[in-house]
């Protein structure tokens, strides 16, 4: 660093003259962390940055390592997707949902699918008693599938999918869905996560084991390379590992440990990384510490690039690029005075977009109650089109770049997110770390130490443990109807009585016989186009590969 | 006295744990012996493991808005199986409306997000019916 001396110098003498009087009057209050306890210091200065190497560690936009964003211009070509998670009951009423949504102005499609759905059973399958359409849209059929998209042309709209244990059946549903409205499969846009590595982690909605898990996801990357090159095969989330309690720095480190993995799995099956690595995307949580999670999109960023090149040195620059869409924290929401969520939220959306995010979901403010309602969807829906439309935020790239403080910090996140790899190599990689239950102890661990920090008053939560106030809660509260099951299971009956048995027989058996050689999508197309339903293609394969019971650790 | 038992669970299809453990654990702390079944319990699940442990509290987790059926069934059982001296209490995404039906039911408490480990270690103190 030129002139060190003079800054040593000067800041001695400022804490002489200047600190000192300042702290006899104003002492500082508290110890100084980021939510994940990172430890923060007054303030940055060039001295925090001595090495700084601006052309190693940002370059340009768009330039390796993309520190500052993956495109040379980002948001002044075109904003992030407005993207707003939805489902509920059945495919008829998630339909109306998605229409209003783009009535008001959503620009792509995200959809939410019922428990029974990510586990993928049917809704006459008595284990879902209780279960229908309540934590989103229930899809077992590929009628269901058409309805939920009927008038929506699905070759004019991305759509992105939460679905993992039976990501591969639900992307078959919608391929066809795709080509029963014309549309060519090449042009089909969207994603689904697919990213179960995360589940046995932090979400938890696995159905086969890790090894026969991982196949079929390196199936879809493959499949999607081929025939849906528009398509996201995979989102590599660390979302539900950092809601599951998991720091910003374990988010980042687990979630690129198994982005690599899958990388790693695709190469060993014999695909070329530049046919598949730009088709990757990351999916990440914007929690309430500001500065923190703009320092970690941008390092998650910088790793990625890094470690794609020195590991797989792919020939396309795209192949180094880590695309992500980001959704504001559920687990910042509280149940008390709902409406301050929607600050929150607005907080933790500007992060996302200072961090350079691709798509975007803010929360609204009554899910600590229900799923959204109308109103309140609304609202978070206008929440990102003032900070895309009005605020001015997006007019230049990466403004936060050169700050002494998001550097500093960003170097701090890549430090620590390094120390992580070491420690999961040590420990003989990512599954190996899920079967140990590595992973799920060192979420369950910030999870316990974030409630201590509330309980002991360590962590403000306004309106939780801090200015509370006596409340009628005065939000509407959305109602899953009762008769929208009934309507759903007579559909499925009829479904399943107008079809061939035999047919759909043969496709389950031809899938099975399959199961551990060949690539499963076609064999999965095949048998939704024998009207086998999504239950009776997952029954087929647990009874191949069985059922992933987990290590209980807390 | 031994201290008092708790049965932590999550039944059905809801993988949101992080409650649930972190109350599990929490409540250790507070001086309760505290189970916890892990996820994908059905109510008979529950109702065994409550029998086994000998629990006077069990508690449900539950954030899939499936609230409803399981704390029926989960009663239902308990009462089948002469647990009605044991205390059941929860947890989760529950609306006002459904909270008050599920206390109408025979819900000892629900707890919504953002309360307090100290405001459920005292209710639990408080209404235990097994042991005083």
């Amino acid at each position: 660093m030129e002139k060190e001396e003079r800054y040593i110098e000067k800041l001695k003498e400022w804490e002489e003259k200047v600190l000192k009087r300042s702290l006899e009057v104003l002492p500082e209050k508290g110890e100084f962390r980021t939510l994940s306890g990172i430890e923060i210091k007054r303030f940055y200065s060039p001295l925090d940055l001595k090495d700084f190497d601006y052309f190693e560690k940002l370059g340009y936009p768009g330039e390796y390592p993309f520190t500052r964003g993956i495109h040379p211009t980002m948001y002044r070509s075109r904003l992030w997707t407005f993207r707003e998670f939805s489902g509920f009951g059945d495919a008829i009423e998630t339909n109306r949902r998605l229409k209003y949504l783009l009535e008001h102005g959503e620009t792509g499609l995200s959809i939410a699918f019922d428990y029974p759905t990510l586990l993928g059973l049917d809704a006459d399958n008595p284990l879902t008693r209780g279960e229908f359409g309540k934590a989103g849209v229930a899809i077992n059929t590929l009628e269901d599938m058409q309805l939920m998209f009927d008038g929506i042309p699905l070759k004019d709209i991305s759509t992105s999918m939460t679905i993992n244990g039976p990501a591969a059946m639900i992307w078959a549903f919608y391929i066809l869905t795709g080509e029963s409205q014309g549309a060519k499969w090449c042009d089909l846009r969207g994603t689904i996560q697919n990213d179960i590595l995360k589940e046995y982690m932090a979400q938890k909605s696995f159905i086969f084991p890790p090894e026969p898990s991982l196949k079929l996801v390196i199936d879809t990357i493959e499949f999607g390379s081929k025939e849906l090159p528009l398509w996201n095969p995979i989102s590599i989330s660390g979302y539900h590992i950092r809601e599951a309690g998991a720091t910003a720095v374990q988010e980042l480190a687990f979630t690129l440990a198994n982005g690599l993995t899958y990388v790693e799995k695709a190469v060993e099956r014999g695909l070329d990384v530049d046919d598949f690595a730009p088709r990757l995307s990351f999916f990440f949580d914007a929690h309430i510490d500001f500065f923190e999670e703009i320092a970690k999109f941008r390092a998650a960023r910088r790793i990625w690039a890094k470690e794609m090149k020195r590991r797989f040195n792919p020939k396309k620059e795209r192949s180094l690029w880590l695309r992500f869409h980001t959704q504001t924290a559920g687990v910042s929401l509280t149940a008390q005075q709902p409406e301050n969520n929607i600050i929150r939220t607005t907080i933790e959306a500007m992060a996302a977009v200072l961090g350079g995010t691709q798509s975007l979901h803010t929360n609204s403010m009554d899910e600590a109650w229900a799923l959204p309602s109308e109103k309140a969807v609304m609202i978070a829906l206008r929440t990102q089109q003032i900070i895309g439309e009005e605020s001015g935020i997006p007019n230049t790239v990466d403004p936060l770049a050169g700050s002494y403080y998001v550097e500093w910090l960003t170097d701090k996140i890549e430090e620590e997110v390094y120390r992580y790899f070491e420690k999961i190599e040590g420990i003989g990689g990512v599954i190996k770390g899920i079967r140990s239950g590595f992973f799920q102890r060192e979420i369950a661990e910030s999870a316990y130490r974030y409630q201590k920090d509330l309980e002991d008053m360590k962590r403000v939560l306004v309106g939780v443990n801090k200015y509370k106030i006596e409340e009628r809660l005065e939000i509407p509260i959305l109602k899953v109807p009762d008769e929208l099951e009934e309507r759903h299971l007579s559909r499925l009956k009829r479904y399943k009585e107008n079809r061939d048995p035999l047919k759909v027989n043969d496709s389950l058996r031809s899938l099975q016989r399959n199961a551990d050689e060949k690539n499963l999508m076609p064999y999965i197309i095949d048998a939704i186009r024998s009207r086998a339903t999504l239950g009776e293609i997952v029954i087929s394969l647990k009874e191949i590969w069985g059922e992933y019971i987990e290590p209980v650790i807390y | 006295m031994r201290k008092i038992r708790i049965l932590i669970a999550k039944p059905g299809l809801d993988g949101h744990d992080r409650g649930a453990k972190v109350l599990a654990r929490s409540l250790m702390d507070e001086g309760f012996e505290v189970i916890y079944t892990g996820i994908h319990q059905t109510a008979e699940d529950i109702i065994r493991s409550a029998i086994e442990e000998d629990v006077d509290v069990i508690g449900l987790s539950i954030l899939s808005g499936a609230h409803m059926y399981h704390f029926r069934r989960v009663l239902e059982l308990m009462k089948e199986n002469g647990l009605d001296d044991v205390l059941l209490i929860g947890g989760g995404i529950v609306p006002e409306d459904d909270k008050k039906k599920l206390i109408e039911m025979g819900v000892n408490a629900i707890f919504n997000p953002g309360t307090s480990i100290k405001e459920i270690s005292e209710f639990i103190k408080n209404n235990v019916r097994r042991i005083k």
